[in-house]
């Protein structure tokens, strides 16, 4: 069988002989020579890369490697500059979703695109055409054997807006089986879910592959590529690195290929010493305006010198806490006090940002909304200083020597990539983002430190690097809170872990002896554990 | 289609010299359309309209410089992200607030306190008239592009009311020339030139604003405000105050533009004193990014525009709308360019489906 191509070279000079299976029909999908140039940076160089039919593939590589922007090629949202992709043996253009679609290719997005309002069949079937009038009993009971085939959990009847955020995804999931996928990606499909809920996401991924299904999986996280694929691909700064079996990989390897050095990924933790009480919250509750209780009743301490993680599903009021604590967020009741070092407790709930500033207290906040919140994109770096500290010095002339002497500092020790000063902050990468407002954070030595998702989106060093100058914030006594999505990160680097769930303290274990698992059943609410230190019987 | 990086700056005064040279090839089109003239003669006469002779030359900075200063006056709402449409109510209540002092007290003070009056008077109107809609913004979240807007129509109620007190001569519906003979209360000469002073009030305030936003407390605050909301809040900015402070500067400003159309140029206050200047400033703002120098020039070609347009109508018998033609079909090439200062258009080879 021959196929013939209009107008294309051939790079693989790869001769068909008669009566001979070509390899490439044994691929499900390929991609030769793919490119993709965004402006002057070059997301996508040259990648050859692979899918074999009935296998679970994990394409692995740093945040910023390219690997989203490359199965953005095959769900039609971008078009390559050059090389050309293959599904099947065939070559094709993909020129959008559509395309996409028709060649029977699902792709599951990190930002689900339902519509809450309408049940779960009505977001599955939308879009499609049908002829007759749709009959909705026959859609659901499709729907309920096409989940029950491969082990999902869902109610075709069920308004989206009731669903947790893993039953969301189950449904984009169910939805692009239920429209003929046979390749099927998924874009960090981890990031939102409880460990048992990750779980449950393998078992019906491998039940999709017995069914012939060919799956990719696009994850930044080692262990999981480690537990569910078959063949593992590494991108490193947009270009193809290699692909290993996973049997035989291992997080070292794997780390060497991603990151192209080897790298000892320690966090160093030490021991808390002569902790001091510095933060004490007292059935702090907020509302939000539909009258919803985003905190109810939140008491916790936190002491100098310590690390106190906070874990918990998306919106369970990790962000509340935060910003109830900078003064940003109305408290409705309860109260927040603060002892400095020198003694003698003070009452900041209800003061505003600047209140808790003019009391001397030196609060330092890392926001997750970066260039939302803690910095200003158009601005560059100088007047980003400038936030923290643009008060100070008499008169009505701001003083930019100060802080331009202080960006220069940051840009030297924590080696932020950025042609200068000058340069608007919105030009940088999200890392050197991130190393800049970690930086200015810092640079005031806060008694009490926060940050929120402090890693999101960043490669391994940078990360690495922002744990570590926590650690030390906290061996210089600062308190310091960190919300983070990844507990595995969390048990490695905290003293103490808060767990959230609706609003309430699900418990407060300590880190050095707690599992993910026992976290995981906390943010869902399964258990109820009080304090840390004593585990009880699960 | 590609958004670009950055620019050059040799790049951005390329694609807008194209875009005023297309724009006069057109107007020289349409031009020849209407008047059947050598399209070169006609901008021989736009130039003699505008700085043909010493007295029109003054009129046309005149004219510069109030628009500048409008645009200045704008400059630190929009900074701000404050869509204040109402500069032509600020300018309008500037005015009624001078041409009340000229009428009242025109003929019994000394010329400079008269001057010193004028202009507090103007600045304070605008003041207030700029602060009504920033506290409803700030308080209950108002739109403040409606409400602005808004406020230009009862400005200019307010204005006809005053007419019937001041109408001169009575039942004319006009005020005619406030104080023609005595001069009481015009802006007086300096060193022989009627109109120096307003270019000098004009240029101290371009200065003061220019330094205000770019090295002041208050300015970064405006900056931060205007970026993001949320930042200035994190940052432990007083949101509101910094939107009244702002629109109070912005107010008093346009206002003062208002003192010197009746004081210093029209002497007399009527509905269209303010001639749609405020809206024009806004382009020249806007066009300019803020940037005090470029407003200069977009304001000069605006103006050079109107003033010659005013010449071609009676030397060549056009209507006066034909300046206003003329003008849209500049700003309409000027704007376009922004579009390709913006994004870089490339041709791709078209490639077949093979699907």
């Amino acid at each position: 069988m021959s196929v013939s191509f209009t107008g294309y070279t051939d790079r693989t000079k790869r001769k068909t002989v008669k009566g001979e299976n070509t390899l490439d029909e044994a691929y499900a999908i390929e991609f030769k020579g793919i490119s993709k140039s965004f402006g002057k940076i070059k997301a996508n160089d040259h990648i050859d890369l692979a899918l074999r039919k009935g296998e679970i593939l994990s394409i692995l590589g740093e945040n910023g490697s390219g690997k989203t922007t490359l199965m953005n090629m095959i769900a039609g949202i971008y078009f390559p500059d050059e090389g050309h992709i293959r599904v099947n043996g065939k070559e094709v253009m993909i020129r959008s979703p559509k395309d996409s679609f028709d060649l029977k290719i699902g792709m599951i997005h990190q930002h689900f695109k339902l519509i809450p309002i309408l049940t779960v069949a009505e977001n599955i079937v939308l879009g499609l055409k049908e002829k007759d009038a749709m009959d909705m009993k026959k859609i659901e009971a499709d729907v309920g054997a096409l989940a029950s085939r491969y082990g999902f959990e869902i109610n075709p009847s069920e308004k989206i807006y009731n669903l947790s955020v893993s039953q969301k995804q189950t449904v984009e999931i169910v939805k692009v089986l239920y429209r003929g996928a046979d390749l099927l990606i998924l874009d960090e499909p981890t990031a939102v879910l409880t460990p048992q809920e990750t779980e449950k996401l393998f078992e019906v991924m491998r039940n999709m592959r017995k069914d012939g299904k060919s799956l990719i999986i696009i994850t930044h996280k080692l262990n999981e590529v480690l537990e569910i694929s078959d063949r593992v691909s590494v991108l490193r700064k947009g270009k193809y690195i290699g692909t290993v079996d996973t049997k035989d990989a291992t997080v070292s390897s794997l780390t060497e290929m991603m990151v192209g050095e080897k790298v000892s990924l320690n966090i160093h933790r030490s021991d808390p010493v002569n902790t001091q009480e510095r933060l004490d919250l007292n059935q702090v509750t907020c509302r939000n305006g539909e009258g919803i209780a985003t905190l109810d009743h939140v008491s916790f301490t936190v002491s100098g010198g310590e690390i106190l993680g906070i874990a918990g599903i998306s919106g369970s009021g990790q962000k509340e806490v935060l910003e109830s604590i900078a003064g940003l967020q109305y408290i409705e009741s309860g109260e927040i006090h603060f002892t400095p070092p020198g003694g003698g407790k003070e009452k900041i709930s209800g003061l505003s940002v600047s209140q808790i500033r003019a009391l001397g207290i030196k609060l330092a906040f890392v926001p997750e909304d970066r260039l939302g919140m803690g910095l200003v994109s158009s601005m560059d770096m100088t007047d980003n200083m400038m936030l923290r500290s643009y008060w100070s010095g008499k008169g009505m002339n701001l003083d930019r020597k100060t802080p331009k002497e202080l960006a220069e500092k940051i840009i030297k020790e924590l080696e932020v990539v950025t042609p200068g000063v000058s340069t608007p902050i919105g030009r940088l990468s999200g890392g050197n983002v991130q190393k800049v407002l970690v930086g200015r954070e810092i640079a005031s030595n806060p008694v009490v430190l926060m940050v929120a998702y402090p890693v999101r989106g960043l490669d391994i060093n940078s990360s690495y690097l922002i744990y570590n100058l926590m650690s030390r914030q906290k061996e210089n006594g600062a308190a310091v809170i960190c919300v983070g999505e990844d507990l595995d990160v969390l048990l490695e680097l905290c003293d103490r872990i808060l767990v959230l769930h609706n609003g309430k303290v699900a418990g407060i274990v300590e880190a050095r002896t707690s599992t993910k698992e026992q976290l995981g059943l906390m943010m869902t609410g399964t258990v109820e554990k009080m304090m840390g230190g004593k585990e009880a019987a699960v | 289609m590609k958004k670009r990086n950055g620019i050059s700056f040799g790049e951005n005064v390329l694609i807008h010299a194209i875009a005023v040279i297309l724009a006069l090839i057109v107007c020289a089109v349409v031009i020849v359309a209407l008047t059947h003239q050598n399209p070169l003669q006609v901008y021989a006469g736009f130039a003699n309209g505008a700085l043909g002779n010493p007295r029109r030359s003054w009129i046309t900075v005149r004219e510069t410089m109030i628009l500048l200063l409008i645009a200045v006056g704008l400059t630190p709402a929009f900074m701000m992200r404050f869509w204040n449409i109402g500069a032509e109510g600020q300018i309008l209540m500037g005015g009624v607030a001078t041409a009340a002092i000229m009428i009242y007290l025109g003929n019994s003070l000394p010329s400079g306190v008269l001057l010193i009056l004028m202009l507090l008077a103007s600045m304070a109107a605008g003041l207030i008239w700029g602060l009504i809609p920033a506290y409803f913004k700030a308080k209950y979240n108002t739109n403040e592009t409606l409400f602005t807007l808004m406020m230009n129509y009862v400005a200019m109620q307010i204005i006809t009311v005053c007419i019937c007190f001041w109408e001169n001569p009575t039942g004319s519906n006009t005020v005619g020339i406030i104080n023609q003979k005595t001069r009481g209360g015009w802006f007086p000469y300096l060193g022989g030139n009627e109109y120096i002073l307003n270019v000098i009030i004009v240029m101290i305030i371009t200065v003061i604003m220019y330094i205000y936003q770019r090295y002041s407390k208050q300015g970064y605050e405006i900056s931060v405000v205007g970026s993001s909301q949320n930042t200035a809040r994190y940052a432990g900015i007083n949101v509101k105050k910094v939107i009244l402070r702002t629109m109070m500067i912005s107010g008093a400003i346009c206002g003062l533009a208002g003192s010197l159309i009746v004081g210093g140029a029209s002497h007399t206050i009527s509905t269209s004193t303010a001639k749609g200047r405020g809206f024009t400033a806004i382009v020249v703002a806007w066009m300019a990014h803020f940037n005090p120098f470029v407003m200069i020039l977009i304001s000069f070609l605006l103006v050079f525009m109107q003033q010659g347009a005013i010449q071609i109508a009676t030397q060549f018998g056009l209507n006066e709308n034909a300046s206003d033609i003329i003008t849209g079909i500049i700003l309409f090439f000027l704007i376009g360019s922004e579009f390709f200062v913006n994004y870089k258009v490339e041709f791709t080879k078209g490639k077949k489906e093979a699907a």
